[in-house]
């Protein structure tokens, strides 16, 4: 009985003390690596969209009116919070300031909160813009758009304006921070590739060892969570183990305190 | 089987991790590229009117000038750069003639910093303002190479040579596919310039800047030849059909087509047994179009029915609008399972108002990757493992019930044993 007892709590601690190791061990590509080298241009089409890393403040200049694009990797498990902001020409008149996130399939993804689209009053000196995502899943049905893990775009842009403000200079600011949602959002299943745009010709490139422009750069075999890690094994693991032990207690009640007086 | 080797491969990229100390780099494939040198050509206004002095106190040429000077300085060693003027050299009254008006004064080509300098302090403010027939010719030197190809239009006037509209033009070039942007810049804040500049960005996907101060001109124009420096893809272009049999079979790529107002175009992309198709386009708007609009994108099998479908829609100003579908396709336990021919249908709800255009079709971008298939999914929760109080809960008391059980059991079993 008290080997048991070892044994279980041994179990529990094995189970604890993986759970965050092995969280740890599957990095992200999106984690953070410090404002160093951070994008200060922004592309202007999903094709030219600037790379940006999660926890990067990436800056860009532009006038009112571009469309300004960047595009950052997020992984299973991640919900993404994206926030712009735009400071604004001393004079202006009303302006709308919208972000939109898009998917590796440019995919318009919705927004849980945040608010997305925002007016810029005239005589207001900035707009600050946020997006809140849904959660990113290790699979889904393919007639879904849930948010995969892969490539997303932002697009930054004015949607309403008065002609007077077209080409002003303006000055953006960008970042994305995603927290991480664990095992409540692992789903079964995973894709083959991340939804990474590219991804087929890239890994083509790569094998005969020549080098071109892509679509995205964001790694097709590397960085991406295995997907099988998820804190449903800690808490199945000691479910199994609490139950075990509840076993041996349930058994114990049965048999009074040691061995029967009379055997 | 798939859980055990993805449990394996698991297991295999934890080693993997803890070893390589729990850094992975990303793939660098976009560091260096085999790609063409990008060309740029900076198409300079000098008629008349930039005499104005109304760019921090001096003329509107100085600034040009001084603008021009830093870039060059800057130039990324690889671009090849050039410059072509309009306006610069006739001075009569002759509109005819006037509006022949363009030259290039530095040819497009590796940089020679002081030749194109030397070149640039020539230049006297002088006749008409041809931005239509300048954007031609401008087309007509970049012409050639797989390279990025972009203008960089500085102009303080609107075209002065009507009826050639440099916006038609400017939509002309981009629907040759060649992958030109045109960027303009616009140094005098009225409305006709205004628009007709940003009109012309418009049309290519470029950029449009109002331009009130000298270092805002070096600034930008500096930041789009930068810009022409960054390696980009460039699309392949294909013409879609009106029916599926007709259509091209795509591979995985980039590639561009251009869609008229309420017209389909079909595609086809064959798809092995156990892999996934991924597909997903972009409608530009290049003029003017009504501000509700949508598109469609449908993978439909040979025999016309719809697998997956993307559609999107949208109101206001935009870019583009786009969508996306995936399509894995089952593995197949024959070997030799034939591809299936996915048709891809694209269509869109852009309108045009009246006295628009609608030729050549609106510029339509899209991507193809067929890529390994996805696991599939046996359950909704990650290997069907469970998570949360509830299920600690149900666990012990499951275990509590079955070990009294199996305590009164045995007990039982002893009575009956030592009665016997």
């Amino acid at each position: 009985m008290r080997i048991r007892h070892a044994l279980g709590a041994a179990l529990l601690a094995l189970g604890l003390a993986a759970g965050p190791a092995a969280a740890d061990s599957s990095p992200s590509p999106g984690a953070s690596d410090g404002s160093g080298g951070a994008p200060t241009q922004a592309g202007t089409s999903f094709r030219t969209a600037t790379e940006i890393r999660q926890g990067q403040q990436a800056t860009a200049s532009g006038s009112t009116g571009d469309y300004l694009y960047w595009s950052f990797p997020a992984d299973t498990g991640q919900r993404p919070t994206v926030k712009a902001s735009v400071k604004l020409p001393q004079s202006h008149g009303s302006e709308t300031w919208q972000l939109d996130v898009y998917d590796g399939l440019r995919r318009r993804q919705s927004c849980q909160y945040g608010a997305s689209t925002r007016t810029a009053e005239p005589g207001t000196s900035s707009v600050e813009l946020a997006c809140v995502m849904r959660t990113v899943r290790g699979w889904s049905e393919p007639w879904a758009n849930d948010p995969l893990p892969g490539t997303y775009y932002v697009r930054l842009t004015v949607v309403d304006l008065g002609a007077g403000d077209l080409g002003q200079p303006v000055n953006a600011e960008v970042r994305v921070d995603s927290k991480d949602i664990g095992g409540a959002a692992a789903v079964d299943g995973s894709l083959g590739k991340p939804l990474v745009p590219g991804i087929a010709v890239t890994s083509a490139s790569q094998d005969d060892g020549s080098r071109h422009a892509v679509l995205s750069s964001f790694g097709s075999k590397d960085g991406w969570s295995s997907g099988w890690w998820s804190d449903r094994w800690v808490w199945t693991v000691i479910g199994g183990v609490l139950a075990a032990l509840a076993g041996v207690g349930g058994y114990a009640l049965t048999r009074g305190s040691g061995r029967p007086r009379n055997l | 089987m798939i859980r055990r080797q993805r449990l394996a491969a698991g297991v295999c990229a934890l080693l993997a991790a803890l070893t390589a100390g729990l850094a992975f780099p990303t793939a660098a494939a976009a560091d260096e590229t085999e790609q063409a040198a990008p060309k740029v050509e900076l198409v300079l206004d000098v008629s008349g009117s930039m005499r104005t002095r109304d760019i921090d106190g001096g003329t509107r040429m100085a600034a040009a000038k001084q603008a021009f000077d830093d870039v060059l300085d800057a130039t990324p060693q690889d671009v090849e750069l050039g410059i072509r003027t309009l306006g610069a050299n006739y001075h009569g009254n002759d509109r005819q003639e006037g509006c022949k008006d363009t030259a290039q004064l530095y040819p497009v080509g590796p940089l020679n910093r002081t030749d194109a300098k030397t070149a640039v302090a020539t230049l006297v403010p002088t006749g008409w303002t041809p931005i239509g027939p300048a954007l031609l010719k401008a087309a007509g030197d970049l012409d050639g190479g797989d390279g990025t190809r972009r203008i960089v239009l500085i102009s303080d006037g609107e075209d002065t040579c009507q009826p050639l509209d440099p916006c038609e033009v400017a939509r002309e070039i981009a629907a040759k596919g060649i992958g030109l942007t045109i960027d303009t810049l616009g140094l005098v804040p009225d409305a006709k310039t205004r628009d007709q500049l940003s009109c012309i960005a418009d049309a290519t996907g470029g950029t449009y800047t109002s331009v009130q101060h000298k270092e805002e001109l070096t600034d930008r124009v500096g930041q789009l030849v930068h810009r022409a420096a960054d390696p980009v893809v460039t699309p392949v272009a294909t013409s879609g059909a009106a029916q599926c049999e007709k259509a091209p079979t795509l591979k995985s790529g980039l590639y561009t087509d251009r869609a008229e107002f309420g017209q389909q175009r079909w595609y086809k992309v064959d798809v092995d047994p156990g892999k996934e198709l991924r597909a997903s386009v972009s409608v530009a708007d290049d003029r003017a179009v009504n501000p509700s609009y949508g598109v469609l994108l449908r993978a439909v099998t040979l025999k016309g029915r719809e697998i997956v479908r993307g559609e999107a829609a949208g109101t206001g100003r935009t870019d583009v609008v786009s969508t996306g579908l995936r399509y894995p396709k089952p593995a197949s336990d024959d070997d030799n399972a034939p591809a299936e021919t996915v048709c891809l249908e694209v269509a869109h709800s852009f309108s045009a108002p009246a006295g628009v255009k609608s030729t050549p079709g609106l510029p339509l971008e899209l991507t193809v990757d067929v890529v390994d298939g996805p696991a599939k999914a046996h359950d909704v929760a990650a290997f069907g493992l469970g998570r949360g109080w509830w299920l600690l809960g149900v666990l012990v008391l499951t275990g509590f019930v079955a070990g009294l059980l199996w305590g009164w059991l045995s007990r039982w079993r002893v009575a009956v044993w030592r009665t016997n």
